[in-house]
This record gives structure tokens, C-alpha cells and sequence, in this order.
């Protein structure tokens, strides 16, 4: 019944063990070109913004993530939400092009969220099953070849032009960054998101519209998937099949990795910038040491096992 | 009792918990053929003493012996192959087994070293049989029974283990009258067998009806060990809080006629309300009474909007009421609030500050549109904290860091905050402390004075006696009398919770 | 007094998963084999059960760690190590072939070793545990195999799939055409694997204390714990049982394919599909409920469904919309029940 209650302290520990990974993951990084090619491009800040702008597409999917995560559930729908929104907004064209794209984002959360809040389905299965659909979906809509349309100059703009100097991609992360920061932090609807995350019976028993709540956030969670595809469309140039793919397992692991606890209920923002932040570098030092796609793998494991085992374990039994 | 060794003898065993002691050079002895009970507000170590006398928890100092020989247990399995066998308050049954895999969980009967679903279906009826419970299938899961049916079952799977220290934690609480008869006959069988039982209970008339000895608690400290019979209630209840208390509950108002505020017609739903009739008046406490499980839960969450299906009629101030969740119910004219059973699961989020805790059921009055007012926030947590006389540390703390009482006070200072009408309390006082106990009831009677209205269930009858304007008991789904004034005794309520008209003969009857 | 349920009446009671699982695979397949042009045949069959194989004994892998209320995300990446561990030793001689395919499910079974042991003494969640892990094993499979390739020795892949007058004929253990032998002889051997592990490995398994060990923790690890059980033992055991079938799984998809492929995306789809299956067969995600048989016919359904695009005119690519569908729709189906739930506390418990 002694159960292991994380205090404030403890909740900021993670985000300062993952900030000082980064350090050492820029040092071995550094150490390694500067004694094989004798420059040291992972302090320029040129290389690192660059990095942040393919890091931004990550970044916004794991905003969205951690949402959901809070609540103890997962969105495992985020890799075709963010293929569909692409592959729609592409084909829309025009001005319509990104407002489609995230309304694609709003009505895929709609159904998980209603399908998890009011079903009561497993968020894990019923996702997954979301995530099917869709897929199946876009292979109908594109008849299984990869679309012809390309990305629309404004989605273009957004992805991969810099403004003063700095790619607007991470400009847009920073504006998704601060909007959910500040909705964890200072609206009632985030407060309410922590409050169901950790025992949703007295939430409900408290007056908390907990079904909206967890529908509300299954929706920023689609939308925040929805913007990441549209701009990687943008990035891209256009939208092909599996584009999301490669974004549902580190956007669970950078969430994690900062710190929210996979059960919901605990996590601050700033953990899960710092743990996409962690993973975007751990892939760029790896790149640069041509490291061959087994050793990523095994490495990218590796460190998410390792974090989690210093961060300090979980409770022992709970009754 | 036996003049030889105890069975179970500790010396100096302390036990801290971060920080905050629980144990503190605690001397205890058991002896065989005796049933011991003990006593002692909540926090004061009780619970403590009996985890680390069944093993779920180690000593920091201090030895304990079993038959003079010195032991220390790791896990609870070691304590009952010592014979230690404990039934815990939270119950140690795994719901989605059935009934025989549950009594055998630990030890089954095995058949070529798999188990043998047929000695083991044969060895639950049998220890079945000897607790009178021939009516509990085996086979079926611990889900599908009913909680007093479970403790059975619970009780069942202790008596499997061949006990030579019976442990009750509260053991009883759960249980129907005639199950508390059978647990009773049972403790004298196993005295008769030499086997030593502690028994633990917040009901007092249980532990006088029970016990050859009584050792009191207090603060973690073992305060003293006597004979049943030589110590009055009062000295009792004097060393347990150790200070003088005077009256218990606030005195009640000479009855008055009171506005009509909850209004409650032909009330039924499944088969677990069948038509309530009730109207309170604003200002007034009414207690629902009653043997545990005859609709009066039930009735509490049907008027907070958590039961679906419901048929009759309900009225707020004249407004019809039928708020479909607790969200409406706290809402708009109807002001309701309701504390829960349950604190740990329905009352709280264990895990998030108490200033969040108390926030939890009015993020809309501290916030100007979406966003929270910091400002506001914090005047209303502060207050809420006053109110309630809530003893914390910070507000950032979280809320488990309280004791009971104090988590308590946080659930209802949570509700205050609200500013409710008509406040719904659903045990309110279980396992919390005497002093807290004694807060709880004035609070009740001040926001009864502020015009608050208040429906009150309680299963202690002593609460309901001497808190409520009315009380209300119900049987089967109905209100089978209306007691009010003088006319609120024990015997009232005992004979009106048997459904029986009079209170002559009520043979057994552990309250009479 | 008594007032018993028959046996029966209360194990389908107490398992409406499980029976609803098992009506809707006999339905479905029965309708399959009506709708396939050329009606039931033994050909048709082993076809089936070759495909279905490697997805059975993943979602057997899967359920034991979800049985504990957990979830194994590495099993598919377990797989896909041991389908590539296959490839380089199930080959030679006969000795040689059994040590390697004994190797083969021993890594398996070691790496799921690995996973209880992280999740038991690092105390870590094993969602999220297993989600690193199986980065893990996909890695060490992509140094095995970095490309498709490798060879299984052709005897054992005919052999094993094909149906019992093949594997008895082609190791010649005894006259295939004896008569006694005929009524059995076209029984798929696949499908013999699957029930024989099913029946040998799992059934006994969960009449052992350490198996009900780990329905009890799905149910209430606490109440487990104060009953005295074994938790970590049992909590080990189902991440090693899990390592175990799914090394079966990859050792089958090795004989069947004869090669081995480490394929991320094919790792993590089956680990889902894996998931799906569990559900479908009747166990509970929230642990304590259910079983690997059930998780064995949800596999199978969710195989029989694929199988219908092959005989029904739908556009293929259609293919991955009707399953999510359907995936949706069957779990979807339990939710009527929460929906007929009159004490909405209920719904949170």
C-alpha cells in the first residue's frame, strides 16, 4: 500500500537526466567527427537547426502523444492519421489544402476519441484498428501507386523555408509547444486531463466531464499527428504511402523518455521536448558514424532501457 | 487464557516510514485460546503491528518471536508456514479466479505436480461448509459474488491454512448479521482449539461482545495490555485518543419546521430501489440507516446522476432534478455534491497535490474561460484548507502524504468548494480517526446551520443517532421507518433494519 | 439452498469471449469453404493453415504477458530474430537441424528471459520495456540477416509443410500407405504443431501455480501478493513463455519461407496484428481473463477474414480497410455492454 509517490523534485529528474544525455551525445558525437574528419559540424548551429527542423515533424506528433499518454491511453493511429491528413490535403490542393489536412486530424481523433471514451474500447486496440482503416483508406484512395500531387506552396513554406535565418518548420513545433504547455498547464482542460489520467472514477465522481476530456484530448492528438503529416508533405514536396510510419515509436519513446509516466496522470511538456530532442540527436550522431541500421537499432533500444532504468524504477506492489 | 509462552511475541519493533514514525518500541504479546483484541485510532499502528506480525512488512528494530523462537519474515508466505495466518481489511482475493482457486491460491492440491481441480473444488466446500456458507459455488468467480460473500470466502481461505495466529483486520465490517453470528462461533471453536486470535475492529460492542483482552494503540506506541471488564468505555476511548473528550456530537436543534427543499417520489431503479418516497428540508440532516447493501448507496448515487435507468420523480427546490452525470449534478440549480465511499478510489487522486485535489470539482469557479486564474486558484485552495483545518505541509504536497482523516477533509473541502445545496455523504467517517470523526460531525451540523441540506448514510449506528435530524431506514430497497427526535434510538433502528415491527426478540443480533 | 450452474452453462458464462470467439471462427470458415470455388479440400487447408501458423503462436506469445495485464510490444521483433537465428542453423544433417532448431527457440526463449527480467528487477513498465527491447532484437536480426536470404533445409520445410503422409514419407518412418494410416494421413502437420504446443506446452502450464500466478496478477496483484505468491517468478515466466512462442513462430515462418527476412515494418505488424488477435479471442487487455486457446482462435479469425479476399470479388486493396473494420467492429461489439451498464461506476472499475 506504500506506494511510490513521485514528488515534484521527482518529476523534474527526468527532463535533467535526458538534457544531460543530449550533452554527452553531443560530445561522443563530437569527439568522434573531430577525430575522423577533424571538424566538429555537430556545434554548428547551422547543422543543429537543421537537425530541429526534421526533429519538428517528431516533436509535434509527441506533443499530441504525451496528451493521450496522460490519460493513460496511446494513439497508435498517429502514423496513417498524419499519411492521411498529407495524402488529403495534397489532393485538395490549394488553399483548402491545410484545413483539410487537420480536419482529417479532428476527425480522426473524433472517432478515437469516441471510440475509447464512449466504447470503452482499449485505446491500444482501438486505435490500432483506426490506424487500419485509414491505411486502407488511403491504399483504396491512391489505388495502391504513389500520389502524383504535389505539396502546395504554402504547406512548402511552412516546412522548409527559414524565416531569419531559422527554418519555420521549428517555429511551428515552438507554437504547437507552447499551446499545449500552456493547455497542461493553465487551463482547466488540462488540469482535468491529469485529474482523469490518474483516477478517472473519482474524476468522474468529482464532476469532471471525463468522456469529453479524453475525446478532447484524442482530438489534439489527431490534429497535432494531422499538422506534422501536412508539413512533412511540405517537407517532402508531396505525400506518399507509409510516410508516418516511421514516427509512432519515437513519438511514444521521446514522451516517455521525458518523463510521463506510461499510466498517465504525471509528465510536464518540457520532458517530452528534451526526450524528442534526445532522439533527433541520437539519430543525427548515429548518421554521421554511418552507423548501419542494425547498430541504430540496437543502440535506440539500448538507451531508452537505460534512461528508464536511471530515472529510478517504478513502485513495487501495488494493492 | 494460558499462563505459558505466547505464541507471537515481539520486543522493541519499530517501523518508520519516511520519516513519519508507525511503530515506535512496541512490546506486544498473544497468547494461545484467546481472542485479543485491539484497539486504537487510525494511524496509531495498528495496522502497522499486524503487517509485520503476517510478514507483508519488515521491522527496522526489534525481534519478534513465535514459540520463544525468534523469526523475521520476509513475505507473508514464511508467516504462514509460522502458522500466521492474517485476513486483511483490503480484501486478498483475485477476482477473475473462481472461489476454489482462490481458497487454494497458494498451496494447491496437486496431481502430477499440476494442480487437481477436483481435490481442490473438494477442499473449498468442505472449509465452506464449516463457515455455513454451503451456498457459495465453487466454482464461480469471486467477481460474481456479493462483498459479504466474498469476506466468507476470504475467511474460508484463512481457516485452509491451519491457523495458529488468527488475524482479523475489520474482517467483520463487510459481513451480513447472520455471517457475523457464524465468524463468532467460529473464534470460539478455534479458542476451544487452542489457537490465538487478534482481532481487529473500529465497532467497540464487537471487541466487548469478543475479546478475553484488549491492548489499546496509540501514536505507534503500545500504551497497554488488560483483561476485558476492567476498563469502562469511557477509560478506553481515553486511552485511545489520550485526552478527555467531551460530547461527542454537536447538540441537535429542537426539531423546527423546515422549507422543503429535496424532494423525492416513487424513486426505483433495478431491482435495488423500489420507490422511495422522501422530502428533507433545507437545513436538516437526514441518516439513512440500515443493514449494509439495501439501496441506501445506491440512493445516493441515483440523486448524483450516476444511475441510469432510473424511474420516479426528484425535486430540487420545486425544479425537477435528473441530472444524467455528476457534472450536471454539481451544476446550475441543483447544487449537489457528494463525498464517496471510497476515498482512495473514488474520492481522490492519490498521486496529485492537494491543492489539485481540492481544484478537481471547480476548475470552472477559478477559471475566467478556459484558463485557470492563478489568483483565484490559490485563494480558493487556501480557503478550502482553512475551512477544514486540513494539517498539510504545502498544498504541492501529494494529497497520500495525508493521513486518512486528513485525505478525508480534502474530499469534502473539495465539495465545499462548490458551494453546494444538498450534500450527499456516503460513509464519510469509515476508518478515519475519533478527533477527525468528532470535526466531521460539527462541520455537518454548521452547514445544516447555513441551510445546507443533508443526506447522511452511515453504518454506524451511534453516527446516525447522534448526528441526524432524521433517520431513515432501509430494507430491501425501501424506507421501512421514519425515526425522528427521541424516537432515534438503537433499538429503533436495529429492529426497523430487521425489517421486524417489534424489538423484543432479536436473538444474536451483534448490535442488540 | 444450493443453487448451482451446471459446469458447462457457467464456464461459457463466465467466458462469452472465448465461445463467441470459437462460434465465429466455425462460421466463417464454414462459409469460406462455401464460397471457395472448389468446395472443402485438404489442399485448401494446408494452404490455410501454413499462413496462419506463424500468427497463432504470436498471439499465444502475446497473451501471457497480457494475461499479467501487460503487453509484450518486442513479440514480433522476437520473430523476426529467431526466423533470421533459423535461416543460418536449421540446416545439415538431421542432428544438426534438431540442435538447430533447438538453438532457434532458445533465443527465443532467452530474449524473453531478458524482457522479464528488465521488467521484473528494473521495475520498468513492460509496454514500454518491450517497445525497446524489441528494437533490440530487430537489430541483432538485421546483423544476422541484412538481407533476405539464408537456407532451411528442404526436407524439414516440405515436411513440416505439408500434411502427415508427406512428413511420414519423405523421412520414411513407416509405410505412408499403410491403410490404418489413411483416415489421418491428410491431416495438416502445421496445424498438428500448433495444437500439440497449444495443448502440450500451454494447457499444463496453466495448471501450474506459476501460471495461475499470472492470471492472479492480472487480476489483483496485490491480492497476489498478500495471498503469498510468487510474483516475480511468475511475472519472469510470462515474458519467457512469450519469448518461446514467438520463437516458434519464428522458426516456422523460417521452414515455411525458407529464408529469413528482418523486416522492421513486418516485425512491428505482427506484433500488432498479434494484439488484435488476443482481443478478438476473448482476453482481456486489462489482464486475468482469458487464454492462449482463445488468442489461438482469434488469430485463426482474423487469418479467415484475409483468406475471403482471395475467393470474393473486393479489390485487394481493400484488404487492410475490411480488416481494421472489422477489428473495430468485433471489439466495438463489447462495448453494448457498457452501454447497458446502470451504475455508471461501473464503466471506470
Amino acid at each position: 500500500m506504500k506506494l511510490a509517490f513521485p514528488s515534484l523534485k521527482s518529476e523534474d529528474k527526468p527532463i535533467l537526466i535526458a538534457s544531460a544525455f543530449i550533452l554527452v551525445i553531443l560530445s561522443v558525437g563530437t569527439a568522434y567527427t573531430v577525430s575522423t574528419q577533424g571538424s566538429a559540424p555537430l556545434l554548428s548551429p547551422n547543422y543543429l537547426l537543421q537537425q530541429l527542423q526534421t526533429g519538428s515533424f517528431l516533436g509535434i506528433v509527441a506533443a499530441g502523444m504525451m496528451v493521450v499518454i496522460l490519460l493513460g491511453h496511446i494513439d497508435l493511429s498517429v502514423a496513417w492519421t498524419m499519411t492521411a491528413a498529407a495524402m488529403m490535403a495534397t489532393t485538395v490542393g490549394g488553399d483548402l489544402a491545410i484545413p483539410v489536412g487537420i480536419a482529417i486530424g479532428v476527425g480522426v481523433g473524433l472517432v478515437n476519441g469516441f471510440g475509447v471514451a464512449y466504447l470503452r474500447v482499449p485505446s491500444m486496440i482501438f486505435t490500432l484498428g483506426v490506424d487500419s482503416v485509414l491505411r486502407g483508406l488511403m491504399v483504396a484512395h491512391t489505388g495502391g501507386f504513389a500520389p502524383q500531387d504535389a505539396a502546395t506552396p504554402l504547406m512548402r513554406t511552412l516546412a522548409s523555408s527559414r524565416l531569419m535565418g531559422i527554418p519555420s518548420a521549428i517555429f511551428v513545433w515552438l507554437a504547437v509547444s507552447i499551446v499545449i504547455a500552456v493547455m497542461l498547464k493553465r487551463t482547466a482542460f488540462g488540469r482535468q486531463i491529469y485529474v482523469t489520467g490518474n483516477r478517472e472514477m473519482a474524476a468522474y465522481l468529482s464532476g469532471v466531464r471525463t468522456r469529453r476530456v479524453i475525446l478532447g484530448s484524442f482530438v489534439v492528438s489527431g490534429v497535432c499527428a494531422a499538422m506534422a503529416g501536412v508539413m512533412l508533405a511540405g517537407y517532402s514536396a508531396r505525400a506518399f504511402q507509409g510516410m508516418g510510419n516511421a514516427f509512432l515509436l519515437p513519438a511514444i519513446a521521446a514522451v516517455v523518455i521525458g518523463g510521463t509516466r506510461i499510466l498517465g496522470g504525471q509528465g510536464r511538456y518540457a520532458g517530452t521536448l528534451v526526450g524528442v530532442i534526445l532522439i533527433v540527436l541520437l539519430n543525427s550522431v548515429l548518421s554521421i558514424m554511418q552507423m548501419p541500421e542494425a547498430g541504430r537499432q540496437v543502440i535506440y533500444g539500448a538507451v531508452i532501457i537505460l534512461m528508464l532504468l536511471v530515472y529510478g524504477r517504478g513502485g513495487k506492489v501495488h494493492s | 487464557m494460558t499462563a505459558d509462552h505466547p505464541i507471537v511475541q515481539l520486543s522493541g519493533v519499530s517501523k518508520h516510514f519516511s520519516g513519519t514514525r508507525a511503530l515506535e518500541g512496541v512490546d506486544f504479546a498473544c497468547f494461545g485460546g484467546a481472542i485479543h483484541g485491539i484497539l486504537g485510532e487510525n494511524g496509531a499502528g495498528k495496522s502497522t503491528l499486524i503487517k509485520i506480525i503476517s510478514g507483508v512488512l519488515q521491522p527496522d528494530s526489534g525481534e519478534m518471536r513465535v514459540n520463544d523462537a525468534p523469526v523475521s519474515f520476509s513475505n507473508p508466505t514464511q508467516a504462514v508456514a509460522s502458522g500466521i495466518v492474517c485476513i486483511f481489511q483490503e480484501l486478498s482475493l483475485v477476482p477473475d479466479l473462481s472461489v476454489a482457486d482462490n481458497i487454494s491460491l497458494s498451496s494447491p492440491p496437486r496431481r502430477f505436480g499440476l494442480i487437481d481441480p477436483r481435490a481442490q473444488r473438494r477442499r473449498a466446500e468442505k472449509l465452506l461448509a464449516r463457515i455455513k456458507c454451503e451456498d457459495i459455488d465453487p466454482n464461480a468467480l469471486v467477481r460474481e459474488l456479493s462483498l459479504s460473500r466474498r469476506q466468507m470466502v476470504e475467511i474460508a481461505k484463512a481457516l485452509g491454512k491451519d491457523p495458529k495466529v488468527l488475524i482479523l483486520d475489520e474482517a467483520t465490517s463487510a459481513l451480513t448479521s447472520r455471517d457475523v453470528e457464524t465468524v463468532y462461533e467460529l473464534l470460539a471453536d478455534l479458542k476451544a482449539q487452542n489457537v490465538a486470535s487478534l482481532f481487529i475492529s473500529h465497532r467497540m460492542h464487537e471487541i466487548e461482545q469478543l475479546c478475553d483482552t484488549l491492548s489499546v494503540f496509540r501514536n505507534g506506541q503500545h500504551i497497554q495490555t488488560f483483561p476485558k471488564g476492567t476498563h469502562s468505555d469511557g477509560e478506553i476511548v481515553r486511552l485511545m485518543i489520550g485526552r478527555e473528550v467531551d460530547a461527542q456530537y454537536p447538540p441537535r436543534p429542537a426539531p423546527a419546521p423546515r422549507p422543503e427543499h429535496l424532494r423525492i417520489e416513487d424513486l426505483a431503479w433495478e431491482n435495488q430501489l423500489n420507490g422511495i418516497n422522501l422530502s428533507i428540508g433545507k437545513g436538516e440532516i437526514v441518516g439513512l440507516g440500515g443493514l449494509d447493501g439495501q439501496g441506501q448507496k445506491e440512493l445516493l448515487l441515483g440523486l448524483f446522476g450516476v444511475l441510469r435507468g432510473m424511474s420516479g420523480r426528484v425535486s430540487i427546490a420545486g425544479k425537477p432534478c435528473r441530472p444524467k452525470s455528476p457534472a450536471e449534478a454539481k451544476q446550475g440549480a441543483l447544487r449537489i455534491a457528494l463525498v464517496p465511499e471510497d476515498r482512495k478510489t473514488e474520492g481522490l487522486m492519490l498521486a496529485m497535490s492537494i491543492a489539485d485535489n481540492l481544484m478537481a470539482a471547480s476548475y470552472d469557479r477559478v477559471s475566467d474561460g478556459p484558463f485557470i486564474n492563478a489568483a483565484k486558484a490559490k485563494r480558493a485552495v487556501e480557503d478550502g484548507i482553512a475551512k477544514l483545518r486540513i494539517k498539510l505541509g504545502s498544498p504541492e504536497d501529494p494529497v497520500a502524504t495525508l493521513s486518512g482523516g486528513n485525505q478525508q477533509k480534502v474530499v469534502i473541502a473539495k465539495w465545499l468548494m462548490t458551494d453546494p445545496d444538498v450534500i450527499l455523504l456516503n460513509d464519510p467517517t469509515r476508518g478515519i480517526d475519533v478527533g477527525t470523526k468528532q470535526e466531521i460531525y460539527r462541520l455537518m451540523r454548521d452547514l445544516a446551520d447555513q441551510g445546507k441540506t443533508i443526506l447522511l448514510y452511515s453504518s454506524d449506528y451511534a453516527e446516525l443517532i447522534g448526528c441526524c435530524d432524521r433517520v431513515m431506514v432501509m430494507y430491501d430497497g425501501e424506507i421501512v421507518a421514519s425515526l425522528s427526535g427521541d424516537a432515534i434510538t438503537e433499538e429503533a433502528i436495529v429492529a426497523a433494519s430487521l425489517n421486524v415491527s417489534d424489538t423484543q426478540t432479536m436473538p444474536g443480533l451483534p448490535h442488540a | 439452498m444450493r443453487n448451482k450452474r451446471s459446469p458447462l452453462a457457467s464456464t461459457i458464462r463466465q467466458n462469452p469471449g472465448f465461445y463467441g470467439a470459437i462460434i465465429m471462427l466455425l462460421v466463417l470458415y464454414l462459409v469460406y469453404n462455401m464460397l471457395h470455388p472448389r468446395g472443402f479440400s485438404a489442399a485448401v487447408l494446408i494452404q490455410n493453415s501454413n499462413e496462419s501458423v506463424a500468427i497463432v503462436f504470436l498471439a499465444m506469445a502475446q497473451t501471457v504477458p497480457v494475461l499479467l495485464g501487460g503487453l509484450d510490444l518486442s513479440v514480433g521483433a522476437i520473430m523476426t530474430l529467431t526466423n533470421c537465428v533459423a535461416s543460418v542453423v536449421v540446416n545439415g544433417s538431421p542432428p544438426q537441424i534438431i540442435v538447430g532448431m533447438i538453438i532457434t527457440l532458445a533465443t527465443g526463449t532467452a530474449f524473453g528471459l531478458m524482457n522479464g527480467l528488465i521488467v521484473v528487477y528494473g521495475r520498468l513498465q513492460p509496454i514500454i520495456a518491450t517497445l525497446a527491447t524489441g528494437a533490440i532484437a530487430v537489430g541483432l536480426a538485421l546483423f544476422i540477416r541484412p538481407a533476405p536470404g539464408g537456407n532451411v533445409d528442404d526436407d524439414i520445410s516440405w515436411a513440416l509443410t505439408n500434411d502427415l503422409y508427406e512428413l511420414v514419407d519423405t523421412y520414411g518412418w513407416f509405410d505412408a500407405d499403410a491403410a490404418w494410416f489413411a483416415p489421418i494421413s491428410w491431416f495438416p502437420v502445421p496445424l498438428l504443431i500448433v495444437v500439440v504446443i497449444a495443448f502440450g506446452v500451454w494447457l499444463p502450464f496453466k495448471r501450474t501455480v506459476t501460471g495461475r500466478t499470472i492470471y492472479a496478477i492480472g487480476s489483483a496483484e496485490g491480492a497476489a501478493y498478500m495471498s503469498g505468491l510468487n510474483l516475480n517468478r511468475a511475472k519472469i515466466a510470462a515474458f519467457t513463455l512469450a519469448g518461446f512462442f514467438a520463437g516458434c513462430a519464428g522458426l516456422y515462418l523460417a521452414i515455411q519461407t525458407s529464408s529469413g527476412n528482418a523486416d522492421i515494418t513486418q516485425a512491428g505488424a505482427y506484433t500488432l496484428n498479434s494484439i488484435a488477435a488476443v482481443v478478438v479471442g476473448g482476453t482481456s487487455l486489462l489482464g486475468g481473463m482469458g487464454g492462449a486457446i482463445g488468442s489461438m482462435v482469434g488469430a485463426l479469425i482474423l487469418r479467415v477474414i484475409s483468406f475471403y479476399f482471395r475467393i470474393v470479388s473486393i479489390d485487394p486493396l481493400l484488404q487492410p480497410l475490411v480488416e481494421g473494420v472489422v477489428l473495430l467492429l468485433a471489439v466495438s461489439l463489447g462495448a453494448f455492454r457498457t452501454l447497458r451498464v446502470k451504475n455508471q461506476l461501473n464503466l471506470f472499475r
